[in-house]
């Protein structure tokens, strides 16, 4: 790889300590919710992406089972390979280096690679590196720390992290409410999901809000 | 804890992280011609729209399957101003917890 373009570099490493930081919020909800640590632990190492994490967590910590869990947590995950399928060509790595790209390949390190776009594809590449790299370093770290601080706290609603847990889904939603047709999409989602939790069992209220993106996406917009 | 939860809960584990790897590895070897659909790209940009904020809600006010108006709603509605304040999402984090605890703690 050339020499590491300098704005690239702050760049990257910005995003990860920000986006790392939110890792703390993760390790503790995630031990709120009945996961221990070394489970916690595990989530972020292998799943490695923060809403697909928050959604297990949340979902199995209000009750619900593995698999509505699982269901919603994948969900959320095929966004990443829509982003892998931007990425491969851009990177053109194989064998063990893909395994490597793909583990890494998450919102940020897409985000900040096209963002690199006009100082040309090696600077696109270092930015998908370096912020991969960067963000899995510390969401892990911060991880760790998250779980150990909500383990030595003892009952979460007293140090508020019943509340924390859905703040952090709001601000992970408010960056892609960028228009009425979304914020409209939000609202009715909220409003489903709520009417649904007393009729059907804990996990499935979430997962039947993505035919509402069905319900939305189905018509172009003019 | 339970063996049966316990087991539930390494499956949610296991099973999370595998499907994750999975769709990660496929979008970086399946090639590009064959998922370019513009339905199916508008429809997953929404999923998540739909399913985050889906969490927010019924983390928000609801309990074990039980509509439940508490301190949450207190904490993510300060959570909600700090975004439109536009503040950093750690800080949105946190002024949700303290505006929680509190009340909690009251």
């Amino acid at each position: 790889m050339s020499k590491v373009n300098r704005a690239t570099a702050t760049q990257s490493l910005s995003v990860s300590f920000t986006v790392g930081l939110y890792g703390t919020a993760f390790g503790a909800a995630s031990i709120a919710a009945g996961f221990s640590i070394l489970q916690t632990c595990l989530l972020s190492l292998l799943t490695f992406s923060g809403a697909s994490q928050f959604a297990i967590v949340g979902v199995m910590g209000a009750g619900g089972s593995a698999i509505s869990g699982i269901a919603t947590a994948s969900l959320l995950g095929i966004r990443n390979g829509l982003y892998g399928l931007r990425m491969a060509p851009l990177l053109k790595v194989r064998g063990f280096k893909r395994v490597i790209a793909a583990q890494v390949t998450i919102d940020e390190s897409t985000g900040v690679a096209i963002g690199q776009e006009d100082l040309g594809i090696d600077a696109m590449k270092q930015g998908f590196w370096l912020t991969g790299f960067g963000v899995y370093i510390f969401w892990n770290f911060f991880t760790l720390l998250g779980a150990l601080g909500a383990q030595a706290m003892g009952n979460p609603s007293a140090w508020g992290l019943d509340a924390a847990v859905p703040a952090a889904f709001l601000g992970l939603v408010w960056p892609r409410l960028t228009g009425k047709f979304e914020r409209t999409l939000a609202a009715s989602a909220v409003i489903l999901a709520i009417l649904l939790s007393p009729i059907i069992s804990a996990g499935l209220p979430i997962i039947a809000t993505a035919l509402l993106a069905v319900a939305f996406g189905w018509r172009q917009r003019a | 804890m339970e063996a049966a939860r316990m087991n539930a809960l390494w499956l949610g584990v296991i099973g999370t992280s595998l499907i994750a790897f999975l769709l990660k590895y496929f979008g970086h070897s399946i090639p590009e011609k064959y998922v370019s659909n513009p339905r199916a790209l508008r429809i997953n940009t929404l999923i998540p729209i739909a399913l985050l904020s889906a969490l927010v809600g019924v983390q928000t006010v609801t309990e074990k399957g039980q509509w439940v108006i508490d301190q949450r709603l207190a904490g993510v509605a300060v959570a909600l101003i700090a975004l439109s304040l536009k503040a950093p999402s750690f800080v949105v984090v946190i002024s949700a917890a303290i505006t929680s605890a509190a009340l909690y703690r009251l």
